[in-house]
């Protein structure tokens, strides 16, 4: 095959071309970011934050937004979290690779590609409907762990193979049973992996859409109990957007979002930078 | 020492359970969608439920083709977008980027996919939107649009798996070529990317399924007309949306159909799973 350019000069040009590529896609997350922020953070204030909506959301601020967003995340995460890390401490500390654990796998792995709508159906017609919970925080907590459930178990399974072998045979060599090394030892040095993990769920819980507003409801009041049905932002901010009801309380909403987004993943960054400091 | 092995064989058999959450949740999903959607779609014929061009529920007529050629349409313009820069952006991070400059733009990248799908949607709507309407004309609600938006949502997930199997060559691929005077893109063109072709091909696989599984975003940019699109600037409803934009105020039969549309959504996606995962597994059991 005789080439068509120099190869230098073809190099040089596909250089160019997929550095052009790549910071188009940088500039586009920049440019949503800066566009979010520059329209919404003049309607922030601490009105908007500690204020309940009112007229369907034209007026007041976003305050039992906020707090029914934390409730159904918090629920979520309360559920997930020790199935997720169970299950990881299940695969990599009491087994070894067999079918169990390929099923296992599978089924994480096929669980983490099931669309968010799917996901909201399902909790609508067994929480809402067959269970008898309603519209509410149970709900939408309920479903947004099963939804995030893969996440967990994925990020403490690697944070957990993460820690040193050596880590457990002193355990067991000085008279640690299985349990206690895990506990004791294992568990405490993969802190930081599992811990992103789950802010990484809290981001996604925090930004869902779909699989909420058909199990926690869409109706705009404080959230008072685990039966209550509420609105949370991200679901909040697409009734405002969609149904043009107030473009500044949008680009508000979307603003305190963004910032929430944002601050996870800086969590999620340090957390990761110290784990992995701390083992190699 | 016997209660001690006693305990533990108990802490073990708990902790079976709890990792058979995943798959019992799994498996708890699969029963109930079809249990709410497939007796419609038998009642009401399976041929006519799929190939059917008229969607009018109030007069129990439930014919899904145009949501269906909608999935695939908005999801093969994610793929036309979405594919070449996420590789574009793979390649550079692994080969060309230096190590200062990766670990700068890597969580650029991550915060990509931790934005939410509401504001894709709502970017689409105030930018992109008016300007396809202005500049390239039609209604600007429309397949393009839900193409375009698609596309860099699923950059993330084509991204980081490409990313993860361009990683895991064996340096000596590398190194190899460069060795015998290729350069690093011959490396990358005859090498590299041929090597990882397996991991390559599922982060596709994996991105499609997210397109086609897309709610939000595509409700607000695709317009959402019950009609297969003639042009990319039509407008277009999907499987997904055609769910979220009913469910609110579906009863009987209806909301039946919208299970129906759900199992139909469900089994494309695990297909999509399956095959992706069976491409990573024949990777791993190919030794590398």
């Amino acid at each position: 095959m005789t080439p068509l350019m120099h190869p230098r000069l073809e190099q040089r040009l596909v250089r160019a071309v997929l550095w052009t590529m790549t910071a188009l896609t940088i500039a586009v997350l920049v440019f949503i970011i800066v566009f979010v922020l520059r329209k919404g953070l003049p309607a922030l204030n601490l009105d908007f934050l500690l204020q309940n909506p009112s007229d369907m959301g034209k007026k007041g601020g976003i305050f039992s937004t906020v707090a029914a967003t934390v409730a159904v995340t918090g629920l979520a995460i309360l559920i997930a979290t020790p199935l997720g890390v169970g299950s990881a401490i299940y695969l990599t500390e009491y087994t070894w690779e067999n079918k169990v654990t390929r099923i296992i796998r599978f089924g994480a792995e096929c669980l983490a590609g099931i669309p968010s709508i799917i996901f909201g159906l399902f909790g609508f017609i067994l929480f809402v409907t067959k269970l008898g919970f309603g519209w509410s925080i149970l709900s939408g907590g309920l479903t947004l762990a099963f939804m995030v459930l893969p996440t967990i178990i994925r990020t403490s399974e690697e944070a957990i193979k993460g820690v040193p072998p050596v880590f457990r045979t002193v355990s067991f060599s000085l008279g640690g049973t299985k349990w206690q090394t895990v506990t004791r030892v294992v568990l405490p040095s993969a802190l930081p992996g599992v811990m992103t993990g789950v802010i990484l769920s809290v981001g996604r819980s925090i930004g869902e859409t779909a699989a909420v507003i058909f199990t926690a409801g869409s109706a705009l009041k404080m959230p008072t109990s685990l039966f209550s049905s509420s609105r949370t932002m991200s679901v909040h901010f697409y009734i405002l957007a969609r149904e043009g009801i107030s473009m500044p309380h949008a680009y508000g909403t979307a603003a305190v979002l963004i910032i929430a987004i944002l601050a996870v993943n800086v969590a999620t960054y340090s957390l990761m930078n110290r784990f992995i400091r701390k083992y190699s | 020492m016997n209660k001690l092995g006693r305990n533990d064989r108990l802490i073990r058999l708990g902790l079976l359970v709890i990792a058979f959450s995943a798959v019992s949740i799994l498996a708890v999903i699969t029963v109930f969608m079809f249990q709410q959607g497939t007796p419609i779609m038998f009642r009401y014929g399976l041929g006519k439920f799929l190939a059917g061009t008229n969607w009018y529920p109030s007069e129990n007529s439930f014919g899904l083709l145009p949501m269906i050629v909608g999935s695939l349409y908005v999801t093969a313009g994610a793929m036309v977008i979405g594919v070449p820069f996420g590789l574009a952006c793979a390649v550079v991070l692994t080969e060309f980027a230096s190590k200062r400059v990766r670990s700068l733009i890597k969580p650029l990248i991550e915060l990509l996919a931790g934005i939410p799908s509401v504001v894709y949607g709502f970017m689409g709507v105030v930018i992109l939107v008016p300007f396809i309407r202005t500049s390239l004309g039609g209604p600007g609600l429309s397949v393009l649009a839900a193409s375009i938006i698609l596309g860099i949502m699923i950059l993330p997930t084509v991204i980081s798996i490409s990313v993860d199997s361009l990683l895991a060559l064996p340096p000596a691929y590398r190194e190899g070529s460069l060795a015998m005077g290729a350069t690093r893109w011959q490396t990358v063109k005859m090498v590299l990317l041929p090597a990882a072709r397996s991991g390559i091909i599922a982060s596709v696989i994996l991105g499609m399924g997210r397109a086609i599984g897309e709610t939000m975003a595509v409700i607000m940019v695709a317009g959402n007309a019950i009609d297969i699109p003639r042009s990319p600037l039509d407008p277009v409803r999907t499987l997904t949306s055609n769910i979220a934009l009913e469910m609110g105020y579906a009863a009987g039969e209806h909301r039946e159909a919208l299970f129906a549309t759900g199992v139909i959504l469900f089994v494309i996606i695990m297909i999509l799973n399956t095959i992706a995962n069976l491409t990573s597994a024949g990777r791993r059991g190919a030794g590398r």
